[in-house]
C-alpha cells in the first residue's frame, strides 16, 4: 500500500534548492542548510509513519482473515453436527465443545427430539386425512387414531426425560414456536381450551356427548386451575425465601444461613419437574377420555381439527417472524 | 399404620400431606374447588408426622404425600386424583362418600 499522503508529493520537493549552498558535516555527509534539513526530516518521518501504518494494518487485515478463516471452519463443524444430531436424534458434542454446559446439551438434544416428533406426527395426522377424505372404514380409522395416541406418550416421555436435564427450558417453551409459546401453560398447551374449540368443530353432537366433553371441559379446567395454584405457592416460597436471605449483612453466621436458604430454594426449583409430569399425564388422561366419548368418525375429526389448530399457530409463527420490519 | 388407618375413616375425604410441598397444594386446592372439605394432616407440622409418614409408605403409598383416602379407603396420589377428576370417577367417589352431593 502505497503512502497516498497528498502532502508527501508536493513536499517531496525537498529537492534541495540549487542555489542554497551545501556545507559538509563532520562525517562528510552532505546536509542541506536548516530549514530544507527540518522539512526533509518532517517529510521523513512521515513517510515512515506512514510505512509503519501500513504495515501495521496489514497485520491487522491478516489477523482478521485467520478469525474469519477459523470461525467459518467452526461453523461448519457445527452445521454438520447438527445434522448428524437430528437424524439420530441425539445431540454428538464437536470437538472443544467438552466445556459446553449438561443443560446446553439437554436443550439441544430435546429441541431435535421434539422436531423429529412433530415431523412424525405430522405426517400420520395427514394419513389420517387422507383416510378420512377417501371414506375408509372405521376399523382402519381407529388404527391410525389409536397410534396417534400412543405417539403422543412419547414426547411426553421424552418432555419427562428432557425435565430432569433441564426443567426451565421445558418451561420456557422455547422449543415451541413464538404464537405457540403465547398460550403456554405448564410447558405445553391447555386441555380444557382445546376442548372449547372442539365442542364447535365437532357438531353435531349428541345430547350426552354434549354434556360429558362439556364435564370433561370443566375437569381439566379445574385441573388445571389446582395445578396453576400450586406453581404460584412455589413461586411466592420462592420469592419469600430469596428475600429472606437478601437481608443478610456480611457475618459468618449470616453467611451459614444464606447458604441454608439457597438450599432450600434449590430443593423448592427441584419439584418443578413434577409440575410439568402432571400438566403433561393431564393433557394425555383429557385426551384419552375425550376419545372415549366420540365416536371413531368424530374422533378422526378432532384429531384433523387439533393438527389444523397447531399447524396455523406454527405458520402465523413463520409469517411473524418474516415480517418486514423497519 | 392404626393411627393412619383411624384418621383415615374419621372422615370422608382425608389427605395426608406436607405444608412444603407444593403438589399437596395443589391437590388441596382441587379438593376445595369441588366444595369437598377434607380433613388435612401436615406430617411435617404433626407431632407424630414420621410415624405417619412411615405408616403411609408400609401401605403403599408412593409417594407418601400426598395421600389421598375418600371413604376410609386409599385412593391415590397427585397423578392417580387428576386421572380420576378427568374421568368423573373422583366426584363419583366423593358423592358416594358423602363427602359431596352433586
Amino acid at each position: 500500500m502505497a503512502s497516498a499522503s497528498p502532502r508527501t508529493d508536493t513536499s517531496a520537493d525537498g529537492d534541495i534548492d540549487d542555489k542554497t549552498p551545501a556545507f559538509h558535516d563532520n562525517q562528510g555527509m552532505v546536509v542541506s542548510n536548516p530549514s530544507e534539513r527540518s522539512r526533509d526530516q518532517k517529510t521523513l518521518r512521515r513517510l515512515a509513519q506512514n510505512r509503519e501504518a501500513a504495515r501495521k494494518s496489514r497485520l491487522r487485515k491478516k489477523a482478521y482473515v485467520q478469525q474469519l478463516e477459523s470461525s467459518r471452519m467452526q461453523l461448519t463443524q457445527l452445521e454438520q453436527d447438527l445434522q448428524r444430531a437430528r437424524q439420530q436424534g441425539k445431540y454428538i458434542s464437536s470437538t472443544g465443545d467438552q466445556s459446553q454446559s449438561l443443560s446446553g446439551n439437554g436443550a439441544l438434544a430435546f429441541d431435535a427430539e421434539y422436531a423429529r416428533w412433530l415431523e412424525d406426527h405430522t405426517r400420520r395426522a395427514n394419513e389420517l386425512r387422507g383416510a378420512v377424505n377417501a371414506h375408509a372404514g372405521d376399523a382402519e380409522l381407529r388404527i391410525i387414531i389409536d397410534g396417534l395416541l400412543t405417539h403422543y406418550d412419547d414426547i411426553y416421555r421424552i418432555k419427562a426425560e428432557a425435565a430432569k436435564a433441564d426443567v426451565f427450558h421445558i418451561l420456557s417453551g422455547m422449543w415451541k414456536t413464538p404464537a405457540e409459546r403465547c398460550f403456554l401453560w405448564l410447558g405445553g398447551f391447555r386441555s380444557s381450551e382445546l376442548l372449547k374449540l372442539l365442542m364447535v368443530k365437532l357438531e353435531p353432537l349428541t345430547e350426552h356427548q354434549m354434556i360429558a366433553i362439556t364435564n370433561l371441559q370443566q375437569s381439566a379446567q379445574q385441573a388445571e386451575d389446582a395445578l396453576s395454584q400450586g406453581m404460584e405457592a412455589l413461586q411466592q416460597s420462592l420469592a419469600d425465601t430469596l428475600a429472606g436471605s437478601l437481608a443478610q449483612s456480611n457475618s459468618a453466621g449470616n453467611v451459614a444461613s444464606y447458604m441454608g436458604q439457597m438450599a432450600m430454594a434449590m430443593g423448592k426449583l427441584g419439584t418443578l419437574e413434577n409440575f410439568i409430569c402432571q400438566a403433561d399425564n393431564l393433557r394425555k388422561q383429557t385426551f384419552q377420555q375425550l376419545h372415549r366419548i366420540l365416536t371413531t368418525r368424530q374422533s378422526a375429526r378432532a384429531v384433523i381439527a387439533i393438527n389444523d389448530y397447531f399447524s396455523r399457530l406454527r405458520a402465523l409463527s413463520s409469517l411473524w417472524l418474516a415480517r418486514p420490519r423497519e | 399404620m392404626d393411627m393412619v388407618k383411624d384418621l383415615a375413616s374419621k372422615k370422608a375425604a382425608v389427605i395426608f400431606t406436607k405444608s412444603s410441598c407444593f403438589m399437596c397444594h395443589s391437590i388441596k386446592a382441587l379438593f376445595y374447588e369441588l366444595g369437598a372439605s377434607p380433613a388435612i394432616h401436615e406430617l411435617d407440622q404433626d407431632a407424630n408426622g414420621r410415624e405417619m409418614e412411615y405408616a403411609l409408605q408400609r401401605l403403599g403409598c408412593n409417594p407418601s404425600f400426598p395421600a389421598v383416602f375418600i371413604g376410609g379407603k386409599y385412593i391415590g396420589s397427585a397423578k392417580d386424583i387428576i386421572s380420576l377428576h378427568v374421568d368423573g370417577s373422583l366426584k363419583e367417589k366423593l358423592i358416594q362418600a358423602k363427602a359431596i352431593w352433586f
